[in-house]
C-alpha cells in the first residue's frame, strides 16, 4: 500500500484536472458560456426545479373519456351504415364499454352485422336474437389507449413550445401518465389552462326547428344535442359536424372591429366540404363548438369558398392569442387529469440556492476545522481529499447532466461527513498499527490495507440504499440518491488514491521514525 | 501540535456488562415509538396525504391572526398555517377540495383573491391528489423496506447470518424511533424526510459494519477469548473512529439545521436522531444480539487466522 507507481500519479493528476476542467462552466452565466470557444466544455450542473423556480406538473390522460368518445362515434357510424342500407333498427347506443342495437327484421340481422363489422376495425361483435352488439377487443383498446398517450405527449409538446419555454420536459410515465417539467418563471396558471384544455373544435350546423318547450321537455330530433353557450344561453345543435379543427392549419389572434377574434385557415379537404357545405346552406346558421361549448353561432350569409374564416367570441387579447395557439397545436384526444402539480416561484429557489451554499460552506468549514484538529497533517490530507471530492461530484453531475435538488445539495453536506469517514477509519487504523509498535512505513501500510475490507463493506451497503433509493424514489428523493452514488464512490478513490498518494509522498520525503496521527 | 482526542487511544469500557439495560431501553423506545405512530400517528405532509400546500410571503411580519380569519371565511376545511422560516414567510396547506382538477385550481385562485395584497410572492405552491400521495406511500415503504432487505442480504452474504438478522433488527430500531420522534413532536413528514430516512439507514449500518467487521476480525485473532470479551475489544477498537465520524456528520448537519433553509430542516432534524440513534444501536442493539444468536467461535470455526496474528494479544484486558 506504500508502493506507488508513475502511471498510477499521473493518473490521480489527470484525473483531478479533468475534473477541474468539466467544472470551469458553473462558475460563468450561460451567456458567458455562450460567446466562448466551442470546444471548451459547456455542460453545467442541471439545477432542479426546486432551486430555479417551475412548474411540475404529472397529468393522467383521462381514457374513460376517450374510450366513451371512441364508442359515441362508433354509434354515429353504425347509425349512418344502417341507415344507408335501409335497416329498421331501434334502441342503438353505448352501454357498459359496448355498443348495443336492436334489428327490427330478423331477416336482416346477418347483413347489419356485416355492415357494422366493416363501420370499424378491431370489433369483437356478439349476436343475440335481434340484439348485435360490438365492442373494441383488447387489442385494439389498447392501440387506442397507447396511441391517445403518445398524440397527448406530441400535443403538449406543441403547446409548451409555442409558449417559447427553454427546456421543458415533457416526458411519458407508466401506461397513461406524462411529466410535464418546465423551467422558469412564467405563468403557471396559464400553462396549467393551456394543458387543462382539450381544444376540439368542430363546426356543425344549429338545428332552428325545436322549440324552448320541447328542449326543455328533452324532445329532442335525432343526431341532435343541447350545448351551452360561452355567453350563456344555449343552442340545439346537430351532433354531426361539419367540418373539425383537425382540418385547421393555421390559426392566428387578430383583430376586427377593434374586437380581438382568431382567424383561421383550413387545409384542402377542409376548405372544401366547409364551402359545400355553406353554398347549400346559406341562411342557416352554424356553430362554432369548442370543447362542447358554443362559442358563437353566426348565419351563413354567403358561400365561403376561400377556406379562411374568422371566430369572434368573447375574447380578451390574451384569450383570443392562447385560443390560437391551442388550435395551432391541435385537440388532445382526451382531457388530461391534473395528479399532482408543484410551482417554485424563483424568489423561492434562489434563497434555496443562497441557503444550501452557506451550509455547505460552514459544514465544509467545521467538518475540515475539526478533521486538522484531530489529525493535524494527515488531517490537512483530508481536508485536500475533501475538496477534490467536492470537485468530483460537481464534475460528475457537469457531466452526466443529472439534476441537483435541494435534497441532492443535503446529500452533498452529509456526503463531507461520511466521505471524511473513510479518511478516519484509515487514520485510527495507522493508530493502532502504530501502538502496536511498528514502524510508520509498516503502520501506514497495514492501515490502509485493513481499512480497505471495512470501507468496501461500508460503501457497498450505503450504495445499494442509494441505489434502491433512485429506483424506487420520485423527483427530489432521486437527486438525493444521485449526489450520495457520486459522492460515495468518490470518496472511495479520495481515500485511497488521493489520500494515500499524499501519505505515500510525504513519507518518502521525511521519512519520519513517528508517525503525526 | 497537540491534537483534539475525544477519546482516549486505549478504552476498555464493558458495554456487554450492560447489555441487558441496552436492549431494554431500545425495546421500550420501539414499543412506545410504535405506539405513538398508532394513537398519534404521523403527520404526514402533502406529498403523502394529498392536498394543497402554499407558501406565500407577506409585506412586513406575518399576521396570523388576519390571514387565519380570511382563509376561514373560504371553508376550505381544516386549514393549517404557520410561520415558515423568515417572520414574512408562511405556509398554508389543507386538504384536497371538491370538484376535481378545476376544483383545486379555482381553490388557490379563491385563497389568491381572499389574501389579496398582503402577500407579496407566492414562493411555492404545490397540489398532490391523492391518487398519488397514496402512490407515494406505497413506493414510500417499498423503497425502505427493500433497501433494509438488501443491506441485511449483503451483510449475511459478508460475514454470517447473525450479523445480518442483528444488523436487520438494528436497522428496523433505528426507523422505527425516527417515525417515533416524528410522531412525538408532530413534525412534517414528506419526501424530503423520507430521503432522510433512507440515509439513516444507510448510515446505521455504515456504523454497524465497521464494528461487525472488527469482530470478525477478532474472531480470527483471539480463537480462546469469551465472546463478551471479545465483543467489547471490538466495540473499544472502534470507538475512536465511531465517535470521531459521528462528530464531522453531525458538525455536517449542524450546518444544515442552522443554514439549509427551511425545506429540508425537517430532513436534517431526522438525519441528528438517525445519527445518535444509528450510533448507540450499533453497540447497544446489533453486538448484543450477535450473543443471544448464538455467534460460534474460535474452535467451532475453521481456523483462518495466520499463527502471527493469533499470537498477537491484546495488551490490555478488556
Amino acid at each position: 500500500m506504500v508502493q506507488f507507481e508513475k502511471w498510477k500519479i499521473w493518473m490521480v493528476v489527470a484525473i483531478i484536472v479533468g475534473c477541474i476542467i468539466v467544472s470551469l462552466p458553473n462558475l460563468f452565466s450561460a451567456e458567458r458560456l455562450q460567446s466562448m470557444p466551442s470546444w471548451l466544455p459547456k455542460n453545467q450542473v442541471n439545477l432542479g426545479l426546486d432551486l430555479q423556480g417551475g412548474s411540475h406538473l404529472l397529468l393522467e390522460v383521462d381514457l374513460n373519456a376517450l374510450e366513451a368518445e371512441r364508442l359515441e362515434s362508433l354509434v354515429d357510424s353504425i347509425r349512418v351504415a344502417l341507415r344507408r342500407a335501409q335497416i329498421g333498427y331501434t334502441n342503438l347506443a353505448a352501454k357498459g364499454g359496448a355498443v348495443a342495437v336492436e334489428i327490427r327484421d330478423s331477416a336482416q340481422v346477418e347483413t347489419a352485422r356485416g355492415l357494422i363489422e366493416q363501420a370499424a376495425n378491431g370489433l369483437d361483435i356478439n349476436v343475440n336474437g335481434p340484439v348485435i352488439t360490438a365492442k373494441y377487443n383488447q387489442a385494439t383498446l389498447d392501440l387506442q389507449r397507447n396511441h391517445a398517450v403518445e398524440q397527448s405527449v406530441e400535443i403538449i409538446r406543441r403547446r409548451i413550445d409555442e409558449f417559447g419555454t427553454k427546456e421543458p420536459i415533457i416526458a411519458r410515465q407508466g401506461a397513461d401518465r406524462i411529466l410535464v417539467q418546465v423551467p422558469g418563471d412564467k405563468d403557471p396558471d396559464r400553462l396549467k389552462k393551456a394543458l387543462g384544455t382539450v381544444a376540439k373544435l368542430t363546426f356543425r350546423f344549429v338545428e332552428e326547428n325545436v322549440s324552448p318547450q320541447d328542449v326543455q321537455a328533452g324532445r329532442l330530433p335525432a343526431g341532435t344535442e343541447v350545448l351551452p353557450g360561452e355567453r350563456g344561453g344555449s343552442e340545439v345543435v346537430q351532433k354531426r359536424v361539419m367540418v373539425s379543427g383537425e382540418n385547421l392549419v393555421d390559426a392566428q389572434a387578430t383583430f376586427q372591429n377593434n374586437q380581438p377574434v382568431v382567424s383561421f385557415r383550413f387545409d384542402s379537404v377542409g376548405a372544401r366540404r366547409f364551402g359545400d357545405a355553406t353554398r347549400e346552406n346559406v341562411g342557416r346558421r352554424f356553430a362554432i363548438v369548442l370543447d362542447n361549448k358554443v362559442i358563437s353561432a353566426p348565419v351563413i350569409r354567403e358561400p365561403i369558398l376561400g377556406g379562411s374564416g374568422i371566430i369572434s367570441g368573447s375574447f380578451t387579447v390574451e384569450s383570443a392569442q392562447d385560443l390560437a395557439l391551442l388550435l395551432r397545436a391541435g385537440a388532445l384526444p382526451a382531457p388530461l387529469n391534473i395528479l399532482e402539480q408543484r410551482t417554485v416561484g424563483p424568489g423561492l429557489g434562489a434563497d434555496s440556492i443562497r441557503a444550501g451554499k452557506i451550509a455547505c460552506a460552514l459544514g465544509a468549514v467545521l467538518v475540515m476545522g475539526f478533521m486538522i484538529a484531530a489529525y493535524g497533517l494527515f488531517g490537512l490530507f483530508a481536508d485536500l481529499a475533501l475538496i477534490v471530492n467536492i470537485l468530483i461530484i460537481i464534475a460528475a453531475m457537469s457531466v452526466l447532466q443529472s439534476t441537483l435538488t435541494l435534497p441532492g445539495i443535503a446529500g452533498i453536506v452529509l456526503t463531507m461527513g461520511v466521505a471524511v469517514d473513510a479518511n478516519v477509519l484509515i487514520y485510527e487504523r495507522i493508530r493502532e498499527e502504530a501502538r502496536a509498535s511498528r514502524g510508520p512505513v509498516t503502520a501506514i501500510d497495514a492501515g490502509f490495507r485493513r481499512a480497505l475490507a471495512t470501507i468496501i463493506d461500508t460503501h457497498l451497503t450505503t450504495v445499494i440504499a442509494a441505489a434502491l433509493l433512485f429506483q424506487f424514489g420520485t423527483g427530489p428523493v432521486r437527486g438525493f440518491a444521485v449526489t450520495l452514488t457520486i459522492g460515495i464512490i468518490s470518496s472511495l478513490f479520495t481515500a485511497f488514491m488521493l489520500t494515500r498518494l499524499m501519505v505515500v509522498m510525504w513519507l518518502r520525503k521525511r521519512r519520519p521514525s513517528v508517525i503525526p496521527v | 501540535m497537540r491534537k483534539l482526542r475525544l477519546v482516549p487511544d486505549v478504552t476498555t469500557f464493558d458495554f456487554m456488562r450492560r447489555r441487558v439495560l441496552f436492549l431494554a431501553i431500545s425495546a421500550v423506545l420501539v414499543l412506545l415509538s410504535i405506539g405513538l405512530v398508532v394513537v398519534r400517528g404521523i403527520n404526514f405532509g402533502v406529498d403523502f396525504r394529498g392536498g394543497i400546500l402554499i407558501e406565500a410571503r407577506t409585506h412586513g411580519p406575518a399576521d396570523l391572526g388576519d390571514l387565519r380569519s380570511r382563509l376561514n371565511a373560504l371553508g376550505l376545511g381544516e386549514v393549517g398555517l404557520q410561520q415558515f422560516g423568515a417572520p414574512t414567510d408562511v405556509l398554508i396547506n389543507f386538504g384536497e377540495q371538491p370538484g376535481g382538477e378545476k376544483g383545486q385550481l379555482a381553490t388557490i385562485d379563491k385563497v389568491k383573491g381572499a389574501l389579496g395584497d398582503t402577500v407579496s410572492e407566492y414562493r411555492r405552491i404545490e397540489i398532490v391528489g391523492p391518487k398519488v400521495g397514496a402512490e407515494l406511500v406505497r413506493d414510500g415503504i417499498i423503497a425502505t423496506a427493500l433497501a433494509m432487505a438488501a443491506i441485511a442480504a449483503y451483510v449475511w452474504f459478508r460475514f454470517e447470518w447473525q450479523f445480518g438478522v442483528s444488523a436487520l433488527i438494528s436497522l428496523v430500531h433505528d426507523v422505527v424511533t425516527t417515525l417515533g420522534l416524528f410522531s412525538l413532536f408532530q413534525l412534517e413528514f414528506n419526501l424530503p424526510t423520507l430521503a432522510a430516512v433512507l440515509t439513516i439507514a444507510g448510515y446505521s449500518i455504515n456504523d454497524t459494519v465497521v464494528i461487525f467487521d472488527r469482530v470478525r476480525e477478532d474472531l480470527r485473532k483471539y480463537k480462546k477469548m469469551p465472546l463478551t470479551d471479545l465483543l467489547n475489544h471490538a466495540v473499544n477498537g472502534t470507538l475512536s473512529r465511531t465517535v470521531l465520524t459521528g462528530t464531522t456528520v453531525l458538525l455536517a448537519l449542524i450546518a444544515l439545521v442552522t443554514f439549509g433553509g427551511e425545506v429540508i430542516r425537517g430532513f436534517s432534524i431526522a438525519m441528528i436522531w438517525g445519527v445518535l440513534a444509528g450510533t448507540y444501536s450499533s453497540f447497544g442493539v446489533a453486538v448484543p444480539l450477535l450473543i443471544y444468536f448464538g455467534l460460534k467461535q474460535g474452535s467451532q470455526r475453521e481456523a483462518s487466522a495466520s499463527a502471527a496474528e493469533a499470537a498477537a494479544r491484546p495488551t490490555a484486558k478488556p
